[in-house]
């Protein structure tokens, strides 16, 4: 007996919700379009900017001057191997709490989220000085593994929670029709378990592609990802508001498509299960 | 169904997870707390012991409650703007209209923007006074342009991280809104509530819970706004919009005091921990385990 909705009220709430949708969405769509044109047109009034010429100039002018690519592949590298090295650290953890939960792990569970409470700048002098004595600093490999650590409690809590949601009669039920132990895991619950560990990476990865602090403290020049390059165009030289703005599209349209089918694995991700 | 073989192999399981972490955790704050009690420069050879001096000298500084002041300042500002927007926002969504999946993913897309882009774009294509959008708009309106970020630089950064953050608030409540009972408002309808007392009665209460999830998991968020404040403003104009992680950043890195940036480094993490023991008693008590 669902209420009837009048098509005046349906569409008042239309055209309100499309002009705040896009007023939100305006400086990204502004970005994208500013990266279409030459740098004369790009700070020219914005209804001359629009009507000017379009062009991709300013695409190449960032990958010539600066090697776009570079910072690209890093981040690429940065956010995937943190992210399976996560998972490989916490696939086997959080399987355990679910399936063979013990009395304290719970206690456990809330001691892991506790570390995420930490934050960043109350361990940055101890790191800094930790990676320049390892030689860590400016590295792929000290980035990876810092963003593994900061990203394992949120992994491990996203994993549990789907994980909890396999139901433990289905292993029974498996075993009572004869199946050992690696069939089990083969052929039951890792079917059930794919499509929660998909979400969790693809979470993952946008976290660690975003993640602006310590790529920015640890990096110079050779590990550095897009949070750094971007970041040198805050004390730019002559006009660059056309190539700031093609950079900015390449290194936020991958994230966008990625985030834009993670909608709803991102509310379970990011309050840690309290909000489904 | 736990054998007591299957209790050890799950013991095995997690431990990897739990002994990362817990080094992660002991080691480098172990070393920021004997930092903050040592007379330790990166420029001047030698550390000696310094007793509360770090401490005292990081407290007493007029830049600390700067920007202890500005940190409150930006995590409330930023709270305001968010919680009630993403309500008003979630509220909308929840009606039917044309188009709603479009809409939802033009609101959400802010969140998956880089701090070091949103912050950049914000600064030169909308606040800046030459060239920014705002000021083209002031002049074609005949006024003069304004320049954001020097004269008002913690509003601005409020704006750019409320930006930011305004979809989370509004998809987590727009999450919540979708799972309230829908034959529940039917029958408070059919017994003649108001549109009003229906929002008051049964929405209200039904969100609460998720505004609570919202405000404390932002406030750990806003805690450590760094980037936005590096590419925008550098702090300034002098400590204007400085805050505490920046103090940190700025004493530690930039004039290489260890000591003093490791004091307020522990700063931090009692201001942070103040806020996540609430935190983690509002998911502990959600969580049946």
């Amino acid at each position: 007996m669902a209420r009837k909705i009048t098509q005046t009220r349906k569409t008042t709430v239309t055209v309100i919700a499309w002009i705040i949708g896009f007023l939100i969405f305006f400086p990204i769509l502004w970005t994208i379009l500013m990266s279409f044109k030459s740098e004369g047109d790009a700070i020219k009034a914005p209804l001359a900017m629009l009507t000017s010429h379009w062009t991709l100039e300013s695409y190449g002018e960032v990958q010539e001057r600066s090697n776009y690519l570079r910072f690209f592949m890093n981040s690429v590298v940065i956010s995937l191997g943190s992210t399976i090295l996560a998972l490989v650290i916490a696939i086997p953890a959080a399987w355990s709490m679910a399936f063979v939960p013990g009395r304290r792990t719970k206690d456990l569970l809330m001691w892991m989220l506790s570390t995420k409470m930490m934050p960043a700048v109350g361990v940055l002098v101890p790191m800094y000085l930790m990676f320049r004595d390892f030689g860590l600093l400016d590295t792929r490999t000290g980035l990876v593994v810092v963003l593994t650590l900061i990203n394992l409690p949120i992994v491990v809590w996203m994993l549990y929670t789907y994980f909890k949601e396999i139901p433990g009669e289905i292993l029974e039920a498996a075993r009572m029709d004869g199946a050992n132990l690696r069939s089990e895991i083969l052929y039951v619950l890792t079917p059930m378990a794919v499509p929660g560990i998909a979400s969790t990476m693809l979470l993952n990865i946008i976290l660690a592609w975003n993640e602006a602090f310590w790529t920015l403290q640890l990096t110079t020049s050779d590990a550095a990802p897009l949070t750094q390059f971007i970041a040198s165009y805050s004390s730019p030289e002559g006009l660059f508001y056309a190539k700031l703005s093609a950079a900015s599209t390449m290194a936020i349209a991958p994230i966008l498509i990625l985030g834009w089918f993670s909608q709803k694995q991102l509310v379970r991700g990011l309050t840690f299960g309290a909000v489904k | 169904m736990a054998t007591a073989h299957s209790r050890t192999a799950a013991r095995l399981m997690v431990s990897p997870a739990v002994i990362l972490l817990f080094l992660w955790m002991i080691v480098p704050l172990g070393m920021t707390v004997y930092f903050s009690f040592l007379r330790y420069n990166l420029l001047t050879p030698g550390t000696s012991f310094a007793g509360l001096d770090n401490y005292y000298y990081f407290l007493t500084n007029a830049a600390f409650w700067d920007a202890l002041v500005n940190t409150i300042t930006l995590v409330v500002g930023v709270l305001l703007i968010t919680v009630f927007g993403g309500i008003g926002l979630a509220l909308l969504l929840d009606q039917p209209m044309w188009g709603q999946g479009i809409v939802r993913v033009m609101v959400i897309a802010p969140f998956f923007v880089m701090p070091t882009v949103s912050a950049l774009v914000w600064k030169n294509m909308f606040m800046n006074p030459v060239n920014g959008m705002f000021a083209h708009i002031a002049k074609a309106l005949g006024f003069a342009p304004y320049d954001f970020l020097a004269h008002a630089p913690l509003l601005s950064i409020i704006v750019i991280v409320a930006w930011a953050w305004l979809p989370f608030s509004t998809l987590i409540l727009l999450t919540a809104l979708q799972s309230l009972d829908r034959e529940q408002q039917e029958a408070a309808e059919m017994d003649g509530a108001s549109t009003l007392s229906r929002f008051w009665y049964l929405t209200v209460p039904h969100l609460t819970r998720s505004i609570t999830v919202v405000i404390l998991i932002q406030t750990i968020f806003l805690l450590s706004v760094f980037a936005e404040i590096l590419v925008t403003t550098n702090g300034g104009p002098g400590t204007a919009s400085t805050n505490i992680p920046y103090l940190v950043y700025a004493q530690s890195l930039l004039s290489f005091d260890v000591g003093g940036g490791s004091a307020g480094g522990i700063v931090a993490v009692i201001l942070a921990n103040i806020v996540a023991f609430f935190l983690m008693r509002m998911i502990g008590k959600n969580l049946d385990a």
